[in-house]
């Protein structure tokens, strides 16, 4: 597979918390690269910075140091107008935990990033059912989450994600709730999403999942190295 | 940027909400629901209640002064003579005494032991044209006091004339034939809707003249006066005042002159006062029920702070997350408004039925309540909404 363009670049990111009188630095400096097109794995223990990590990635959370660009833009300038634009249009996020609004269909859930990227009506329930048929919850459109198993909404989250068409998609830990025959399934979502040029960003833990990814970064204790599986 | 789908969706969402939140929505409510409810059910009745006193002044008419003697033992009421001098007063255009009495009629051979009669002279049916509903008024033939000709009343028709010659037709009074020249429609006032006329048959006009002769004490107890057009009423009322204290020695206690426009001036600022008590009112309940309103919403943005981040995380922008919670704000408080617009109505029939006044639908307290309702959405969901749509996207996600 081809790679593009840089399309993110980091340059020692640092995030820290206050905690009373002390400070607790979870990220200490990360550098990072990533070029259009790549499937990257983020591979780290519990409690290592991952989502942090995607959070600063995703402009949900801001970095306390460092400079982050995005598409050539330091996003340190970006307004919240701006930000939410990037939201929008730019990352579809695949949550820890599915992040389903509960009183909503799956078909609703699908629809809302597309009501904030300010599609019309008809437009947005095509694309809406488009990606729910490609993830193959055709026949559970108007379920509601709580009448969908796990893996179902995992798919649902992840139509979600990919329904305004971002150039990346950020993953945190996608098969962290689902059993192994389930986790395949979605992994050969991705790479079906990543033939069709999409960028992905996947977080885990598991080595094994890591392995689906064309590249491969580890997090450890706030740090970040480049790394094969053959140093697991 | 505002965006249907946004709206269409927060709509859907806070209705959801609410029925969700049943029993919470409707008590967040309540403070607007009574609110409104009092509100508009005291202006409809206040509305209704001051537009019949006034129809009821308005038709015994602007320009119009009333005088009214009690019987004393040194006069009975006022002569012909007296009758002269009241309408030499300057400024007064003409009088209409009223001679009013009590006494049996007969139609062929029935009995109505309780028919009104009062006698009127043709100055009274210039000045009330559109009483006659058919035939003809007095006219000053019929003065003379030899003319036995009677108009009669809608319910003197129904109770007594029902399937009878009407116009032509005669009733027997006080021994004499009167021929029916017309019928007329009687002022339903208040006075004598609150009185029990359920064994009245109904009421005659007879000539005047013909009135005082069935009286036999050739005295009149209560007439009205016509002021000229471009009289001045106060000063008219005066002169007429002081005649009469004139007429009886000086002695006030066994008369009265009154105008109805200075008694509608009384309702008309009697109204505008409970209007503004109203006010009042409404301002207080609708305080209480905003911060009921302002409250739900905090707790609800507090309760959805992860659905909040969620929703910035998919490119909400802060302006679309303010807005979901107005509208739902506004929703909440339209719900309320319309619930109370209902029991206002409901209240204000409830009380025309027992007051027995017409019920009037008030299509301006009706948008007066959804006006103030949604004002009231929108001031006190402004808070809740502005510190919904400036959470951190973040903080918000992992709220728990
Ligand atoms: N808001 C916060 N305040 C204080 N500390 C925080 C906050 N958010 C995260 N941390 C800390 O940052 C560290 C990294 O958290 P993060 O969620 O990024 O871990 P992770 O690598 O995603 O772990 P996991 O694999 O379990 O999801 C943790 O030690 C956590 O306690
Ligand atoms: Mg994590």
């Amino acid at each position: 597979m081809e790679l593009g363009e840089e399309i993110l670049k980091m340059e020692g990111i640092t995030k820290e918390y206050e905690m009373g009188e002390e400070t607790s630095v979870v990220l200490k400096g990360i550098d990072l690269s990533v070029r259009r097109g790549e499937f990257l794995a983020v591979l780290g223990p519990s409690g290592s910075g991952k989502s942090t990590l995607m959070n600063i990635i995703g402009c949900l959370d801001v970095p306390t140091n460092g400079d982050y660009w995005l598409h050539g833009k330091l996003i340190a300038d970006e307004d919240e107008t701006e930000l939410a634009r990037i939201r929008s249009k730019e990352v579809g996020f695949i949550f820890q935990s599915f992040h389903l609004l509960q009183r909503q269909t799956a078909f609703q859930n699908v629809e809302l990033p597309l009501i904030y990227a300010n599609m019309s009506d008809k437009e947005r329930r095509e694309r809406a059912e488009e990606m729910l048929i490609k993830v193959g919850l055709e026949d559970r459109m108007y379920h509601y989450p709580n009448q969908l198993s796990g893996g179902q909404q995992q798919r649902v989250a992840i139509a979600r994600a990919i329904a305004t068409n971002p150039t990346i998609l950020l993953a945190d830990e996608p098969t962290g709730a689902l059993d192994q025959k389930t986790g395949a399934q979605v992994m050969g979502l991705f790479h079906e999403l990543n033939d069709e040029g999409r960028t992905i960003i996947m977080i885990t833990h598991d080595a094994k999942i890591a392995s689906h990814a064309s590249r491969i970064v580890r997090i450890l204790d706030g740090n970040i190295s480049e790394g094969g599986l053959e140093d697991a | 940027m505002l965006n249907f789908a946004v709206i269409g969706q927060s709509l859907r969402m806070a209705l959801q909400n609410i029925r969700a939140n049943r029993m919470r929505s409707f008590l967040t409510m309540l403070g607007i629901i009574i609110g409104v409810g009092a509100v508009i059910g005291l202006v409809t009745i206040v509305e209704a209640v001051s537009g019949e006193l006034m129809g009821e002044f308005s038709d015994l008419g602007a320009g119009t002064i009333s005088i009214q003697t009690y019987q004393s033992i040194m006069k009975y009421g006022l002569t012909d003579k007296d009758l002269e001098v009241l309408r030499n007063v300057e400024g007064v255009e003409g009088l209409s005494p009223t001679v009013s009495l009590t006494t049996s009629s007969v139609v062929g051979k029935e009995v109505y032991e309780e028919t009104n009669v009062e006698g009127k002279n043709t100055l009274y049916f210039e000045h009330n044209s559109n009483i006659i509903l058919s035939g003809r008024a007095f006219n000053e033939q019929d003065m003379s006091g030899d003319a036995y000709v009677c108009i009669v009343d809608q319910s003197y028709v129904k109770n007594a004339l029902l399937g009878k010659q009407v116009l032509g037709g005669q009733i027997l009074l006080h021994g004499y034939r009167y021929t029916i020249i017309g019928i007329y429609k009687k002022s339903d006032n208040m006075m004598s809707m609150m009185s029990d006329d359920s064994t009245l048959a109904g009421t005659i006009l007879v000539p005047y003249k013909n009135a005082l002769n069935m009286t036999g004490n050739g005295v009149v107890n209560s007439l009205e006066v016509y002021v000229e057009d471009k009289a001045d009423m106060t000063k008219v009322e005066e002169r007429l005042r002081a005649t009469m204290k004139n007429l009886y020695n000086e002695n006030e206690d066994f008369f009265a002159v009154y105008n109805f426009s200075s008694l509608m001036d009384m309702v008309d600022s009697a109204t505008s006062m409970m209007s503004g008590l109203l006010g009042g009112i409404a301002s207080i309940s609708l305080l209480v029920g905003g911060i009921g309103i302002m409250n739900m919403m905090l707790v609800s943005v507090s309760e959805r702070t992860k659905e909040i981040g969620l929703r910035k995380a998919l490119g909400a922008t802060p302006g679309r997350i303010q807005i979901q919670f107005m509208i739902e704000s506004i929703v909440l408080s339209l719900v309320g408004g319309f619930i109370g617009i209902c029991l206002g109505e409901g209240i204000a029939v409830i009380a025309a039925k027992l007051m027995q006044t017409k019920f009037v639908l008030s299509g301006s307290a009706i948008l007066l309540g959804f006006g103030f309702s949604a004002a009231v959405g929108i001031i006190f969901g402004w808070m809740p909404a502005k510190r919904a749509s400036e959470l951190n996207p973040i903080d918000a996600l992992r709220a728990e």
